[in-house]
């Protein structure tokens, strides 16, 4: 070998270590993006999954609950608003003030009072007596405890007075203040109050909208791949149709919204803001996902299979529904759940089909209004309280948790009923 | 065309459907009764014609081996005798083909029908991805042939033990029919074909994708089967067919140049094209 060839030869080497060292770059540069994105959404999340509650000694007075005895009716009718008011003025005697004892009942959530009516109607001897109870405080003092709002800051930017800021120290001192795990955020609906706010009415919205998309599209979309990959002839029209479907996967999808709108909700006058609409719609957007999956899927599966069984005497229907598509289900089913995770992360078609209304009750059935986890977060996203912010990184988790957990069960369904011939 | 050489012996006479429903008569030359019998087949590819004008015969319980140069149209032949071309796109099929007299292109016939009484091993071995029992099982099951599942077994168990596997699989029969060895998923392969009781059996290369062992024991198979089923087999190796068939067709480009008694073809070929191939003087 010559000088040249040598030279050739340490060039190409160089290219080939070149080449590896951008591939490693890449990928630790986008670890380092991932790894970002993930330690913001946690640090900034994880203080929603906690709920700060204050110690206060309740009176449940008939009277001052206007109600006669302990039954069911008669305790929710009752006013829970003035004890659970008197119950903090009791705490801070000096306070005397008008506004002073407004700054004071507002450290309470607004929906203190119903926890009073809760517990009571969970425990209806109690009444006539006092009760020490953990009732939920309000945002800002929630944020100040998990320090998230400083104390440090000046008193206008930080939204909490001085005044505030010493009664809540005074609390500290004498143990009335205290985190406790946050079973609302996981159980209830949303709510103007950050610390009443859940998104268990966005993950049952979410759950009806997938579940009617999956069950439109799973079959239309097998039914249609088979068709096109077993039985349509190749002609010109069925080229026609297989560009489209590739298109129509490519569409953005505030178009498809668009079209829910137009078709579903103004010609077909559906329910708006429903998980029917919202599924029909995002139907719309998995099925090219579907079809491409399972035609790819089909075509992987050996001819030789097909032949095998029509040799027998099998029909064609036979020979798809007997061996071909058994054998393309775990990729057909891939591709599937790929595609809903994909329209469980969907924000601009929901918006036009109207589910981002606010809507606190969380949904029975797909067609009742409702809200959904991605526009969930971008409800809470523009939010002016300080409150939501960990809402909506806690909310970013909790679908991040759930595209995991889709993504999971695709990988499992792949390597466990991959099969070989 | 008279294409008949064979022996005059005793003569059957046999009706055959002629295309246009008129019925022609052939006069067959032998003792052995014929199965199939085709008569001026042509086979086209879109515009390209595959197939010149074969009329063949293959007799009951024969092996009949199809040889002939990749190309020749021989596996296409054969393709046609279980209507698998079928569903080949722009395929076409003219002439008569006959299965015991009655034509196979009888819009009337089913071919899920025929296809019970013709069954086919191809290349390649494809054993089904499933158990070897429900491999087995699954010609009898589609075509209803068993009332119970005792019987089933029986079907299965008597099928696997005449394609001479039974004894390897016995304590597997719910393993994947995949995880046998090549020469094991053949004969998985006849016993599924033989499973339905068909009357012939088409075989595309079964041996090809074979080693010598294995292929000996495929061999060893087919003349056993000769009692009981017609056997069609397209070959490339003319060692094979010289061993295990009775007669012999030779094809060449789309025509059938020679079909005769396999001990005639081989030492003393009519046609020139023949003895240039059987010499290796092409192909």
């Amino acid at each position: 070998m010559g000088e040249n060839g040598n030279k050739r030869l340490l060039k190409r080497k160089r290219a080939e270590i070149r080449f590896q060292w951008i591939g490693r770059f890449a990928i630790f540069a986008s670890g380092c993006a991932l790894l970002i994105l993930l330690t913001t959404i946690l640090s900034t999340g994880t203080t929603a999954f906690f709920r700060t509650k204050m110690l206060v000694d309740v009176q449940l007075d008939k009277e001052a609950i206007g109600i006669t005895s302990a039954s069911r009716e008669q305790v929710l009718q009752g006013d829970y608003y003035s004890i659970t008011k008197q119950a903090i003025y009791n705490l801070f005697p000096a306070v005397t003030d008008r506004s002073d004892r407004r700054d004071l009942s507002s450290m309470l959530s607004s929906g203190a009072p119903d926890e009073v009516r809760d517990y009571l109607l969970e425990n209806p001897s109690s009444l006539g007596k006092v009760a020490s109870l953990w009732l939920t405080a309000e945002s800002n003092l929630d944020q100040l405890h998990k320090g998230n709002i400083k104390k440090e800051l000046d008193e206008v930017h930080r939204g909490i007075s001085n005044r505030v800021v010493s009664w809540y120290d005074f609390l500290l001192r004498e143990g009335r203040i205290k985190s406790f795990f946050n079973i609302g955020f996981l159980s209830s609906g949303d709510s103007r109050n950050p610390e009443q706010a859940g998104v268990w009415g966005a993950i049952v919205g979410s759950f009806y909208s997938l579940l009617v998309c999956f069950l439109i599209s799973f079959p239309m979309g097998i039914a249609a791949a088979i068709y096109l990959e077993e039985f349509a002839p190749k002609n010109r029209i069925t080229e026609i149709i297989e560009v489209n479907i590739n298109n129509l996967a490519a569409v953005p999808s505030i178009i498809f919204g668009l079209l829910g709108l137009a078709i579903l909700l103004n010609t077909f006058e559906l329910p708006r803001s429903t998980p029917l609409v919202g599924g029909i719609v995002l139907a719309l957007m998995t099925l090219p996902t579907i079809i491409i999956a399972c035609r790819a899927s089909l075509k992987a599966v050996p001819d030789s299979i097909r032949q095998g069984a029509m040799a027998m005497g099998a029909s064609k229907t036979q020979a798809i529904f007997h061996h071909v598509l058994p054998l393309a289900m775990p990729g057909t089913l891939t591709g599937t759940i790929i595609g809903l995770a994909q329209a469980l992360g969907e924000t601009a078609p929901l918006l036009m089909i109207g589910m981002v209304a606010f809507i606190v009750d969380v949904p029975k059935s797909p067609m009742e209004p409702s809200a959904s986890l991605p526009v969930q977060i971008y409800l809470w996203a523009e939010s002016a309280e300080r409150g939501f912010v960990e809402k909506t990184s806690a909310a970013i988790m909790v679908i991040l948790a759930f595209l995991l957990l889709m993504n999971a069960a695709a990988v499992f369904l792949r390597t466990r009923f991959e099969r070989r011939w | 065309m008279a294409m008949d050489v064979r022996e005059r012996k005793e003569s059957v006479e046999i009706a055959i459907e002629a295309k246009g429903g008129s019925v022609a008569s052939v006069k067959p030359t032998r003792q052995v009764q014929t199965t199939i019998a085709s008569k001026n087949v042509c086979v086209y590819y879109g515009d390209k014609q595959a197939l010149f004008n074969i009329s063949l015969e293959i007799g009951k319980c024969e092996i009949t081996a199809l040889i002939g140069p990749s190309g020749c149209g021989k596996s296409t032949f054969l393709r046609c005798l279980n209507r698998m071309n079928d569903v080949i796109e722009g395929c076409r099929v003219e002439g008569v083909i006959t299965l015991d007299g009655r034509s196979i292109y009888d819009p009337k016939l089913d071919v899920v029908q025929l296809r019970e009484q013709v069954g086919m091993v191809f290349q390649k071995p494809n054993p089904f991805p499933k158990s070897i029992y429900d491999n087995v099982a699954y010609g009898p099951r589609i075509h209803g042939l068993a009332d119970s599942k005792d019987q089933l077994d029986q079907i299965v168990e008597d099928s696997l033990r005449r394609a001479g596997l039974f004894e390897e699989v016995k304590d597997r029969l719910h393993d994947s029919g995949t995880g046998l060895s090549g020469g094991q998923q053949q004969r998985l392969c006849i016993a599924r074909a033989i499973a339905v009781n068909p009357e012939v059996i088409l075989m595309d290369e079964p041996c090809s994708a074979l080693d010598p062992i294995a292929t000996a024991k495929i061999e060893d198979l087919m003349l056993e089967l000769k009692e009981n089923y017609t056997i069609v087999i397209v070959t490339h190796s003319m060692q094979q067919a010289a061993r295990v068939s009775d007669r012999t067709g030779f094809f060449h480009i789309g025509e059938l140049v020679e079909v005769g008694d396999t001990s005639q073809l081989f030492q003393k070929p009519k046609e020139k094209r023949t003895e240039d191939y059987i010499r290796g003087r092409f192909g």
